[in-house]
């Protein structure tokens, strides 16, 4: 309690959010950065790939007769609204809102789930209507781009729901506060992915 | 605890945080206009299609410093900006990998290096 009011003292003190009033959340906040630029040169091998692999369709289905152009436009808007809402949340927490703060973490989950739903039910249906992973090198490359980033926006989701509880449990602490920002970093990275994923997979398959 | 908490918050936005969160709706209403516009010029059928192609990577380029700067707060260091330096740092690698492998694989080993 006296550490974290001291903590509180030193953030009014310089003026600096809660989550940068610790040496630790700084370094913290700092590392996460470090690892959202490893994380992106893991996609930059993906996107690489498809990029590559993408005409190869060894007369199996091509993008353009797969992708439903209704379907990944809803999937980029439930993202785009999700990246906006977190970014909602950061913003009531810096005003010490914690209920605030809670929902718009709850909004931007559900919408996260949307956007993993509308993920899950396009690759089922690829699936069996005979556009599989092992069917070409097109959708190999495909499912790996795309499904990589499903399983990080899976993984978001899980995290997000950890953050809040331990927010339900002990409030907008220095502790809290920097995984709440954490989390958002990482949330709005993958939004920024998935533009490019919509932009190079998507928009590029149906161009005509 | 809970006042010097306030406290604490009140004072931290005058950082550059206001109570109104116009950059958070700056940033949707742009990152929405330029995904419209992208989705657009994709299923438009004026243009070349290299043209097309051109313009929806530099409208998705663009989304990226609308993250970075109106919701990822980029800006925002209390010393040197390491962290910066390291995604300028993986841009230059990633555009490498990207760009080389689409260069290599284009030519298909059959130029006379």
């Amino acid at each position: 309690m006296a550490v974290a009011q001291d903590t509180v003292e030193r953030s009014v003190r310089n003026g600096v959010p809660l989550e940068y009033a610790t040496a630790d959340g700084e370094l913290k906040i700092a590392g996460f950065w470090l690892f959202l630029s490893t994380d992106l040169l893991l996609f930059a091998c993906l996107f690489s790939t498809y990029a590559i692999l993408r005409t190869n369709t060894v007369g199996g289905p091509t993008g353009a007769q797969l992708f439903d152009i209704p379907g990944f436009t809803t999937e980029t808007f439930a993202l785009l609204t999700s990246s906006f809402t977190c970014g909602l949340a950061t913003h009531e927490m810096r005003r010490g809102n914690r209920a605030a703060l809670i929902a718009w973490l709850a909004v931007t989950v559900l919408l996260g789930l949307v956007f993993i739903g509308f993920e899950l039910d396009e690759f089922i249906s690829y699936a069996t209507h005979g556009a599989a992973m092992q069917r070409s090198a097109f959708l190999s490359a495909f499912f790996t781009l795309v499904g990589t980033h499903g399983a990080h926006v899976s993984l978001g989701i899980l995290w997000m729901l950890t953050v809040v509880y331990q927010l339900a449990v002990r409030g907008i602490t220095a502790v809290t506060a920097r995984k709440v920002f954490i989390v958002g970093l990482y949330w709005h990275f993958l939004d920024i992915v998935w533009v490019f994923i919509f932009t190079v997979v998507y928009l590029t398959g149906v161009l005509k | 605890m809970t006042v010097s908490h306030q406290q604490a918050n009140r004072r931290s936005h005058s950082a550059g945080d206001h109570g109104f969160p116009w950059s958070h709706i700056a940033g949707y209403i742009l990152s929405v206009v330029l995904t419209a516009s992208a989705l657009w010029l994709a299923v438009a059928h004026a243009g070349r299609p290299v043209w097309r192609l051109s313009a929806i990577l530099s409208l998705a380029s663009a989304q990226i410093f609308v993250q970075l700067f109106l919701f990822m707060h980029i800006t925002e260091s209390h010393g040197p900006r390491y962290h910066v330096l390291a995604l300028v740092l993986a841009a230059v690698f990633t555009l490498t990998v990207v760009m080389g492998s689409i260069w290599i694989m284009s030519f298909n080993g059959t130029q006379a290096y």
